[in-house]
């Protein structure tokens, strides 16, 4: 459960990635041609943040001639879509920072 | 550790810290301590008091100050109201402080989210740039 957060949290991380993923999500299936054409950064580098989004299970591909089609796979969001998860998380870096604090005070 | 049941739902975070409950309390109430683990905030102890906690990534919540039992029990709801109805957030947030041998046993409770909420993302156009600039925060604190 927490590395499935963890590889999420590191692939949606990235600004470009992110902008890539939410584009998909938005607009549906792409090529990465299109996608290059919008994401201010050269086809190479799209081509590579695709596959760390297809490694995470947040797109799928699909071949059709010379041309990759790639599409959002929103399920892979699940593991952060439960909000009690989400909440524990936030909680516990919480108390990581209250302890952080405790060190600091005064008696 | 996690608790579930079927209306309501609750997230327990418990953790044993070698400080007392006094100490623990004054970081749990006083707000420039308050913000410096938790949120920006005008908290005051004082019960009915109406306050917000001002995140970062500009979410403010709506906060009411339930239960005061000095270094004991601290407990304030914690809203989140939202356009979208899958976002709103309706809970409340229970501090409890039991002293042990090694300092205070710190238990955190936040209970009354609606099933509903489980969908919160659900939406691919609901509220993505609120979601990851919190993501942002938690990876930042992880790695």
């Amino acid at each position: 459960m927490r590395n499935a957060h963890a590889v999420l949290f590191r692939t949606l991380a990235d600004p470009t990635r992110r902008a890539i993923f939410e584009r998909l999500c938005r607009d549906g299936e792409q090529t990465v041609g299109a996608l290059t054409v919008r994401a201010k950064v050269s086809q190479p580098a799209v081509s590579k943040h695709l596959g760390v989004l297809k490694q995470a299970g947040l797109v799928r591909d699909r071949h059709e001639g010379r041309q990759t089609h790639y599409s959002a796979q929103v399920g892979a969001l699940a593991p952060l879509i439960d909000w009690t998860s989400r909440m524990t998380g936030f909680w516990e870096s919480r108390f990581d920072d209250l302890e952080n604090l405790l060190k600091r005070m005064d008696q | 550790m996690i608790e579930r049941s079927i209306e309501t739902r609750s997230v327990v975070v418990e953790r044993e810290i070698p400080f007392p409950p006094e100490k623990i309390w004054r970081a749990l109430t006083q707000p420039h301590l308050m913000e410096e683990w938790l949120m920006k905030n005008d908290f005051k102890p004082v019960v009915g008091h109406r306050f917000n906690l001002r995140g970062d990534w500009g979410g403010v919540l709506d906060c009411e100050v339930l239960t005061i039992e000095p270094n004991k029990t601290l407990a304030y709801t914690w809203n989140f109201a939202h356009d979208d109805a899958a976002l709103n957030l309706q809970s409340v947030v229970t501090f409890t402080l039991t002293p042990t041998d090694a300092g205070t046993r710190l238990r955190m409770e936040q209970s009354g989210f609606r099933p509903d909420q489980r969908q919160a993302f659900g939406g691919a156009n609901a509220g993505w740039q609120q979601f990851f600039a919190k993501l942002e925060q938690v990876v930042a604190r992880t790695d």
